[in-house]
Parts: structure tokens; C-alpha cells; sequence
């Protein structure tokens, strides 16, 4: 990355080396068809179930329990529209929570249009979901509960397990979105408690392209792409091969190295948020302070604006992302933010520092550095900080 | 992020005009912050003509590079000929603007005429 500092690791993370020489094989030599019955169908066909093991060994979860797809979008789109198609003549309500990703959200508006009614529950200041408004929201025809593990914008880890705990028995399927948190920290199916879950390779230094979706012996669901036999049914499509190795070598990555890559997060992840919000006057952290992911740092800078601040950083060579409306195609502030309570000039004024493993304590000095004149100077520029300065307040 | 055209980098990094007018003979305010864009610009008219004027943005790129840009393109120009500034005529100014920042983000023409209409408002009352 040369002196670029990337501080966008939520969006995607870059590959590891063994991660790519572990795929290498697979796109030449063994370039078979793993469904072929013929000598060059045997060493992809061994590579995936090696694969799948260690996808499974990741999660506490049985390997055929495992389904590959292409990315964490597919993969909550099969869980959704998979599990809402199986159970739509016992009922048509879905519960989940207004702070989901696009790729549930999304999921839930196609099936609102068939008639399908669905609650998203609030959260709190902190992001996160109470899990007794989960019970309230419970009806006689509700078929799924989705609820996200952890957001990607401001880190908050949602309290899973509690949910589950009050639909034991419920025989109501549910589900969570941990591409978030899969291979980034301890994720297990059983402590969870949950029947679907959809997790991404690009997310732990594995490939992009694949992705996986968990999903508990003996839950119905119904598949989203029909085709041939793979994926015991449930999603047809030649295999990514070289793909599905990568992720199952990241994986296997992911746990050796879990531990100590959450202490050096957390370690930077906190210095990070303690030398912003000390040095800069107005600035607030976003999420919980301490149930978050051990790399999310979301601050929000009063008075000035997300995209203004990026451009700023992007000239010092340091990449980092935004909940500004500028920077959204949607053109409104994240409403993960909204759904906060946050206002939305200070929503706009969001930054998100997202860490990973190969930064370092200079790349959170030159931040620090930084960004006090950046601000200082926008705020210079800006008129609510002005009126802010005539009222008083600062 | 979008992509920005060398001329909106230019008045991002190095804004023309950026302030208050204490003595203002028209103050325009346009924007609001669910839209992520807020634009307040001052004008000095001296005998029919524009003779400074400053703002203060909270905005994206392309809200600060429109305001400076505007500023640039409104002094030494009499009302009239200030009035017919448009929204338009700022981007091309920039080379161009993104298409979504087009609408959202390109305020300054507007609350140029927002200073304007303060300032006739205020000498038709004299």
C-alpha cells in the first residue's frame, strides 16, 4: 500500500499471500469441474469439501450445513426470500431492525411488495436492540426473525444469543447477518443460538466473489437460483473453486490468528478514538463504547460535513469512509445513524475509521495529526459553526 | 467517492472569498442539514454593482468549490447581470459537476439570488 494509510477494512480487506497461493492451483492445473465424475473433477471436488470443513470448523457448525454463494448479499437474499418463500402459507411477518444492511433491508421491501408485513424494530442511542422489543414484536404468523450481528457502520455487537434464548421453542427461524463479525471475532452457531448465517470472505482477508451462508440441519428453505445438483440443491451453479478455497483458507487463517488480531485492534482501535475525540472539540463516538468490533471507530465531527473531511484525508493518503448523505447514492444520512437518534447535521458529520491487521501505531499518530486541522479548518468554512459561535455554545 | 474535475478540487482546497461581510448589504441562506448542504453568502453593492462578496458553506466538495466559484463570478457585476447567474453557469464554470451533485449540492446560484432579493428588498423599503 506504499505510504497510503487504509483505514476502510469494513468496506473490504486486502488478501493474504497464503490466502492467494492456496487458490493458485485452481484456476490452471486443476481447473476441473468438481461435479465431474472423471479423474479432473477429484482434486476440486476434495479441495471444496477441505473447504467447507474449515468454514464449518470457524462457526461450530457441521460442514453440510455450509452452502457457498458468490458475496453476504446473495447470502442474506437466500436466507430472506429462501425462508420467507418456505413459510409464506404459515404466515407472512418478518421481524428485524431498522439498523440492518442494504442487502436485508432490500430484501424485505421485494417481499413487503408480495404482501409480506414486516417490523423493524428501533434501536437505541448505543445502536443496539433491545431483545424484549424482539418478543413484543412476536406474532402467531411471524416466520422470521433477522437481526444483524453487527452493523458495518458503527460496530455495535447485537445481543444475538438473548434473542434466541426468547424464540427457543418458537420453532420461528432466525436469522443473522455476520459478515461483519464472522472471522473477525468468535462466532458460533450454537452459542449464537441462530438457524441462518450469512458471512463473506473479503471480509477476513479472503477472496471477494464467495461467501457462504450457514444454515441449521432441518430448516426449510427454498432456493433462490434453480439450476443443477451443487450445493446439495440449494444453489445451483458451477463452483468458484479457486473462490471457495480461498475463503476456507482464510478461515482457517481467522481462527489461528483471532485472538491476538482482536488485541492489536482493540488496542488501536481505542488509542484512535481516545486521540480524536480528546484533540477535537464536538466530536462524539458512535455505537457502544465497548460491545463494538474491535476495528470500528465512527466519530462524528459537529458542524461539518462527512465528504469534505474524506477528500481532505484521501490528499494525505489515508482512506476511510463516511455516513454522509454526500457520499451515499441515496443521498440521505445513514439510517443506521438516523435510527440512533442521531440529528442529522451531526450524522453528516460522520467519519468511519475501520482497522485492520496491517495498521499500525504510526498510521493512528498521522490521523491524530491529521485530521485537527482539517476540521479546524472546514469549521472555519462553515456556517452552523458560526451561528454555533454567535449563540454561545462554543 | 465522486470523481471531481481539477477546477472543483481547486476551489475545495483553496476557496475564494471565504467569510463574513460584517456590514452586508444582502445575506442569502439556502440549504438544510438533512440534505447535507448549507450556503450563506454576503454581498457588498455599491451603486447597482457587486462590489465583494463571501460565504460560509457546510457541504460536500462540490457545495464548497459552487460557493467560491459564485463569489469569483458575482463581483464586479451589477445586479441585473448577477441575477442571471445560474445554476448552470456555476458548474460549467468548474468544468463540470457530477451528475448527482448537479441538484443536491449546487446551491450557490440560488443563494446568490436569496442576497440579492434581500438587498432589493431592503432598498425598496428606503
Amino acid at each position: 500500500m506504499g505510504d497510503r494509510i487504509y483505514m476502510d477494512y469494513a468496506s473490504t480487506t486486502p488478501q493474504l499471500k497464503e490466502v492467494t497461493e492456496a487458490m493458485m492451483p485452481f484456476f490452471e492445473e486443476e481447473f476441473g469441474n468438481p461435479q465431474n465424475l472423471h479423474s479432473f473433477g477429484e482434486g476440486p471436488k476434495k479441495a471444496i469439501d477441505e473447504a467447507r470443513e474449515k468454514v464449518a470448523n470457524l462457526i461450530g457448525a457441521e460442514p453440510s450445513e455450509i452452502y457457498f454463494t458468490s458475496t453476504g448479499t446473495e447470502s442474506n437474499n437466500m436466507a430472506i426470500k429462501g425462508i420467507a418463500a418456505a413459510n409464506q402459507k404459515k404466515g407472512k411477518h418478518i421481524i428485524s431492525t431498522q439498523i440492518e444492511h442494504h442487502s436485508v433491508l432490500h430484501s424485505l421491501r421485494t417481499l413487503e411488495k408480495q404482501g409480506f408485513e414486516v417490523t423493524y424494530l428501533p434501536v437505541d442511542k448505543y445502536g443496539s436492540v433491545n431483545p424484549q422489543d424482539v418478543e413484543k414484536a412476536l406474532r402467531d404468523d411471524t416466520i422470521l426473525v433477522t437481526v444483524t450481528h453487527a452493523s458495518n457502520e458503527i460496530g455495535t455487537i447485537e445481543p444475538i444469543s438473548e434473542i434466541s434464548k426468547i424464540l427457543k421453542g418458537k420453532k420461528i427461524p432466525f436469522h443473522t447477518d455476520a459478515v461483519q463479525t464472522a472471522g473477525t471475532i468468535p462466532v458460533d452457531v450454537n452459542e449464537l443460538g441462530v438457524d441462518l448465517l450469512s458471512m463473506a470472505a473479503h471480509q477476513f482477508y479472503g477472496p471477494k466473489g464467495v461467501a457462504a451462508l450457514y444454515i441449521r440441519k432441518g430448516t426449510r428453505i427454498i432456493p433462490i437460483i434453480d439450476g443443477g445438483i451443487q450445493e446439495n440443491g440449494r444453489r445451483a451453479g458451477t463452483e468458484n473453486v479457486a473462490g471457495i478455497v480461498g475463503m476456507g483458507k482464510a478461515c482457517e487463517i481467522a481462527k489461528r490468528e483471532m485472538e491476538s488480531r482482536i488485541k492489536k485492534l482493540t488496542e488501536l482501535r481505542n488509542k484512535l478514538i481516545e486521540g480524536l475525540t480528546s484533540s477535537i472539540s464536538h466530536s462524539y463516538l458512535n455505537g457502544h463504547p465497548e460491545k463494538r468490533l474491535p476495528g470500528n471507530a465512527n466519530i462524528s465531527f459537529e458542524y461539518i460535513e462527512g465528504e469534505s473531511m474524506l477528500l481532505f484525508l484521501n490528499m494525505q493518503g489515508i482512506a476511510a469512509s463516511s455516513g454522509s448523505a454526500c457520499t451515499s447514492r441515496a443521498l440521505k444520512a445513514s439510517h443506521v445513524l438516523t435510527a440512533m437518534g442521531i440529528p442529522p447535521e451531526i450524522a453528516q458529520g460522520s467519519l468511519l475509521f475501520s482497522l485492520g491487521i496491517y495498521n499500525t501505531e504510526e498510521d493512528i499518530k498521522k490521523v491524530c495529526e491529521v485530521l485537527p486541522p482539517i476540521v479546524d479548518r472546514l469549521r472555519q468554512m462553515s456556517p452552523l459553526y458560526e451561528e454555533a459561535q454567535k449563540a454561545g455554545k462554543i | 467517492m465522486e470523481k471531481y474535475s481539477d477546477k472543483v478540487m481547486d476551489h475545495f482546497m483553496n476557496p475564494r472569498n471565504v467569510g463574513e461581510i460584517e456590514d452586508a448589504d444582502g445575506v442569502g441562506q439556502v440549504g438544510n442539514p438533512s440534505c447535507g448542504d448549507i450556503m450563506k453568502l454576503y454581498i457588498k453593492v455599491e451603486d447597482g454593482k457587486i462590489v465583494d462578496a463571501k460565504f460560509k458553506t457546510f457541504g460536500c466538495g462540490a457545495a464548497i468549490a459552487t460557493s467560491s466559484m459564485v463569489t469569483e463570478m458575482v463581483i464586479g457585476k451589477t445586479i441585473d447581470e448577477a441575477m442571471k447567474i445560474t445554476k448552470q453557469a456555476v458548474a460549467d464554470a468548474l468544468d463540470g459537476l457530477p451528475p448527482q451533485k448537479m441538484h443536491c449540492s449546487n446551491l450557490a446560484a440560488d443563494a446568490l439570488k436569496a442576497a440579492i432579493e434581500e438587498y432589493q428588498k431592503k432598498n425598496s423599503n428606503q
